[in-house]
């Protein structure tokens, strides 16, 4: 049963279509703040989705992702109090973290597994020494402001953020879809799978791990610029190590390599400190503690669901919604090795 | 001249700390070819029960032995309740693993003991005796010294001298092997963590009055620069952690006298990053034939 | 009396079982051959006999008890000893430390003390190389170790995969004279995995021989060593 056109972009493109008019439509319905966590979350959505790329698709782990944030995050700040040109500091606020990304890509493409790991944990927790060491441009600890135009119209700022945010992910979402269908997914998910393997068939492994750092560090930069935007102000400790493991948790527990996972992940993210606020002011507790655990709780959980799904369920959440409901309409994305041959070769 | 001096002693006495850490980050490593990117919080969470011991007995060393040994309890705990069950998978998932331990064990902290940073005292004091006019090592350096010596000394007696030591090098080397000798494999990767942690957590005990204070996040920047000197030194030498671990904090400490405290972490960055690219297998590898 | 028994084993890696049914004992005090061609499973069938891999079906009792269930770190202590094939010895450890490993579960420390000194009187070569790691002995001296260090177990039963592989014909000459040795001195029983076909029947007792995971014939290996037909069909000699 095929309803979606064959063509791979136009099938991607009315996809993201559909799914922008019904969030369109459904951000007029919600309640300010919660258009305020949709666009949180589509924010979030443009880094997980990049990461999902780099991590599940092409095996490489970064625990920098965090700092690549941080870096659109910036650039849109000091561009906004430059040029005040929103789209201008989006657009270089995804150069800057791509360009950071084609550094941090080239050393990586070189590293394998915990050193890798480890170089990228460094550059996590340098963010806050950058910051201070030049701390004429970035402000140490204190951040800085992000200048805003008010919204066209009489629409809610919040509302605006989140059809920005929204169609920024949608824009995302679609360009990766893309490429993990092209040559390039292929070649991605061959390095991932047998290096050696994928250099005898003439991929140069080392071209596309960088390629898929480049990739996966644009939409973490267009995420940072769009958090930027949303908090209207950057600084150090919003982009702090535990930020990209969050980022990576969200990953993970939403099924790695998958970017319906993403979407999953991206939405626990924000949705998960919103639940566990319930859960902690159902819990009787005195006011100083409530406050440490539940500044605390969210943390606790997305470690201990890190934990659990590595080790119960390596495919996280996409993975057992496609072992429940194995229908193509809501796996767009299938693994290359789970896909017949000629629909491979078609491509 | 004197500034060089007490940078250089300085950057002893956190090399030292450094060189305990990385040892231990060495150890994990050699026997099951996991870094233990949750070694720092651990070692937070040991320091922790060293500071409500010692808050409650008033003895910073009923503190310190109970941080020690909270540290070989919850090292063995997490190898066989969650290390056991990634050993053998895609080296990724021993990563992300023991980084949902961070998370974890940073927000249990963060729970009970707030999130601000909690001065710790030391035993001894750490203001330098002053030789000829130059304040050079304090008793606090020398308690550093000498317990990270002790530590280094004991685990290489237990080894290269004792069966347990023999059991466990054999165990790390030939898995399959030392199970057909009669070697309880399986026990000595727990041993072989709890050992590990608890040097963590003491390195945690040494580091942390040291630097701003104890806080779930304190032993961030400490794994950084100690997973870089177990790196300097080819990860899997432990004598190699130990020249790492010195090598590392001296340079850190120019860094941060000369140039400034803010630039380290970026410096350690660099550090890493120049090793790995330059010489993979370690400044003092005699075959450069890893791949990193 | 048989010391071990095997009865119905298969065993496999999640596909196609790789052994078949297969049956046979080893009685105390004597050398089983067991010859078969490359991937015939002879490695499979040790590493099910010593529970490294578990098998699907089957029994293997050793001394008139069921091997299901007891750990692979305990078979040592029941007298079961396994060099696995390829030597298994500890190359980053030295000549010593691998023999002392070897003993290392026993309490009567005198008494390894004295099979020390026997192992060395047994294999020279290895006493000249204590201090020496593993990695630096040539091939001949590395079985040398790994059979010397099974010793140190005082074992009853000697389960030893392809120890000719990779030797020169001398020393494949003087490990199986060894083994011979060993077995009319103390009486040790060995389940010998061989493709060296002549060298192994010349120490065998008895012999099976496997094709295709399979028992394809069994009997005395001098028996064996006189039909020309088998020789021929599975033994290409
Ligand atoms: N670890 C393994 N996984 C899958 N198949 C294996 C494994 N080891 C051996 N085999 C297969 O089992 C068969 C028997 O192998 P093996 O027991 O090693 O034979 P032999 O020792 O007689 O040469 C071969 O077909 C081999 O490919
Ligand atoms: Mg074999």
């Amino acid at each position: 049963m095929r309803v979606l056109p064959g063509n791979t972009l136009l099938r991607h493109l009315l996809i993201a279509a559909a799914g922008g008019a019904a969030l369109w439509a459904l951000t007029y319905q919600l309640e300010l703040y919660r258009d305020y966590q949709l666009a949180t979350a589509a924010a979030y959505l443009c880094a997980t989705a990049g990461l999902t790329v780099l991590t599940g698709l092409n095996g490489q782990l970064s625990l920098g992702h965090g700092a690549l944030m941080a870096v659109g995050a910036y650039t849109v700040a000091l561009s906004q109090d430059k040029w005040g040109i929103l789209s201008l500091s989006l657009a270089l606020g995804v150069l800057a973290a791509l360009a950071a990304g084609l550094v941090i890509g080239l050393a990586a493409a070189r590293l394998r597994g915990p050193y890798l790991a480890g170089v990228t944990l460094a550059v996590a927790v340098a963010v806050p020494a950058v910051t201070t060491t030049w701390s004429s441009v970035f402000n140490s600890d204190q951040g800085l402001p992000v200048a805003l135009d008010p919204p066209p119209g009489t629409l809610a700022l919040e509302q605006w953020q989140a059809w920005l945010a929204v169609g920024c992910a949608l824009g995302v979402l679609v360009l990766l879809a893309n490429l993990t269908r092209s040559r390039f997914g292929r070649d991605f998910r061959a390095v991932r799978d047998d290096e050696t393997a994928a250099r005898l068939a003439g991929i140069d492994v080392a071209r596309t791990q960088v390629l898929a750092f480049v990739v996966s560090a644009a939409g973490a930069g267009l995420g940072g610029g769009l958090l930027a935007v949303l908090t209207q102000s950057v600084s150090p400790g919003a982009y702090a190590l535990s930020l990209s493991l969050y980022l990576l948790m969200a990953v993970v527990v939403g099924g790695l390599g998958s970017l319906a996972g993403a979407v999953w992940g991206a939405l626990l993210l924000v949705f998960l400190p919103d639940l566990t606020h319930q859960l902690t002011v159902g819990l009787a507790l005195s006011p100083g503690a409530a406050q440490r655990v539940e500044g605390n709780l969210p943390l606790a959980v997305f470690g201990l669901t890190l934990v659990i799904v590595m080790i119960a369920a390596p495919g996280g959440l996409q993975g057992l919604l496609r072992k429940l409901v194995p229908f193509r309409t809501i796996t767009p994305l299938p693994k290359s090795e789970e896909r017949p041959v000629s629909d491979a070769q078609r491509t | 001249m004197e500034r060089w001096l007490f940078l250089t002693t300085d950057g002893l006495s956190k090399g030292a700390v450094y060189a305990a850490f990385a040892l231990a980050i060495v150890l994990i490593w050699r026997a099951t070819r996991i870094v233990n990117f949750a070694q720092g919080a651990m070692a937070v969470a040991a320091v922790y029960v060293a500071y409500s011991v010692t808050a409650a007995t008033g003895s910073y060393w009923l503190g310190f032995a109970a941080a020690v040994l909270s540290g070989l309890v919850l090292g063995a705990v997490v190898e066989r309740v969650v290390m056991r069950f990634v050993e053998h998978a895609p080296p990724l998932n021993a990563v992300i693993v023991a980084l949902g331990l961070v998370l974890l064990v940073q927000a249990v902290l963060g729970s009970i003991y707030g999130n601000e940073y909690r001065p710790v005292g030391t035993p001894v004091s750490r203001t330098g005796l002053s030789v000829g006019g130059v304040s050079l090592l304090s008793a606090y350096d020398l308690l550093v010294f000498g317990a990270v010596g002790l530590v280094v000394a004991g685990l290489a007696l237990l080894f290269t001298r004792t069966p347990v030591g023999l059991r466990m090098r054999a165990s790390a080397f030939a898995p399959e092997v030392s199970r057909l000798l009669g070697v309880n494999v399986a026990g000595m990767l727990t041993l072989g963590w709890a050992l590990a942690s608890a040097v963590g957590a003491l390195a945690g005990l040494l580091v942390i009055p040291t630097e701003l204070g104890l806080h779930p996040n304190a032993m961030d920047l400490v794994f950084v620069s100690s997973f870089t000197a177990a790196v300097v030194g080819g990860l899997d030498s432990p004598v190699g952690a130990v020249v790492g671990g010195l090598a590392v904090g001296l340079v850190l400490s120019y860094v941060a006298g000369y140039l400034s405290a803010d630039v380290t972490p970026l410096a350690a960055l660099v550090l890493l990053l120049a090793v790995l690219l330059v010489r993979p297998g370690g400044l003092f590898a005699t075959t450069a034939t890893r791949r990193v | 009396m048989s010391l071990l028994r095997v009865q119905g084993l298969t065993a496999g890696y999640g596909g196609a079982p790789v052994l078949s049914d297969v049956d046979f004992e080893v009685r105390a005090g004597t050398v089983l051959a067991v010859l078969g061609a490359n991937g015939a499973g002879k490695t499979t069938l040790l590493r099910s006999v010593s529970g490294l891999l578990k098998p699907t079906a089957g029994t293997v009792s050793f001394d008139g008890c069921d091997l299901r269930g007891v750990r692979v770190e305990h078979l040592v202590r029941r007298g079961l000893a396994h060099v696995p094939e390829g030597r298994g010895i500890v190359a980053e450890l030295t000549v010593a430390e691998n023999l002392r490993l070897g003993g290392l579960w026993r309490a009567d420390r005198d008494a390894v003390r004295a099979d020390l000194d026997e192992v060395y009187g047994l294999f020279p070569a290895l006493a000249a190389r204590r201090g020496h790691a593993g990695h630096q002995l040539s091939g001949g001296e590395r079985q040398m170790l790994a059979l010397g260090r099974a010793l140190m177990a005082r074992p009853r039963l000697l389960l030893v995969d392809e120890p000719s592989l990779g030797l020169a014909p001398k020393a494949v000459a003087q490990v199986m004279a060894i083994l011979r040795h060993l077995r009319d001195t103390t009486g040790l029983a060995v389940l010998l995995v061989e493709q060296n076909v002549r060298s192994a029947l010349a120490v065998a007792d008895e012999a099976v021989v496997l094709a295709l995971g399979r028992i394809a014939a069994a009997g005395p290996a001098a028996a064996l060593r006189d039909d020309t037909a088998l020789r021929h069909a599975y033994l290409g000699f």
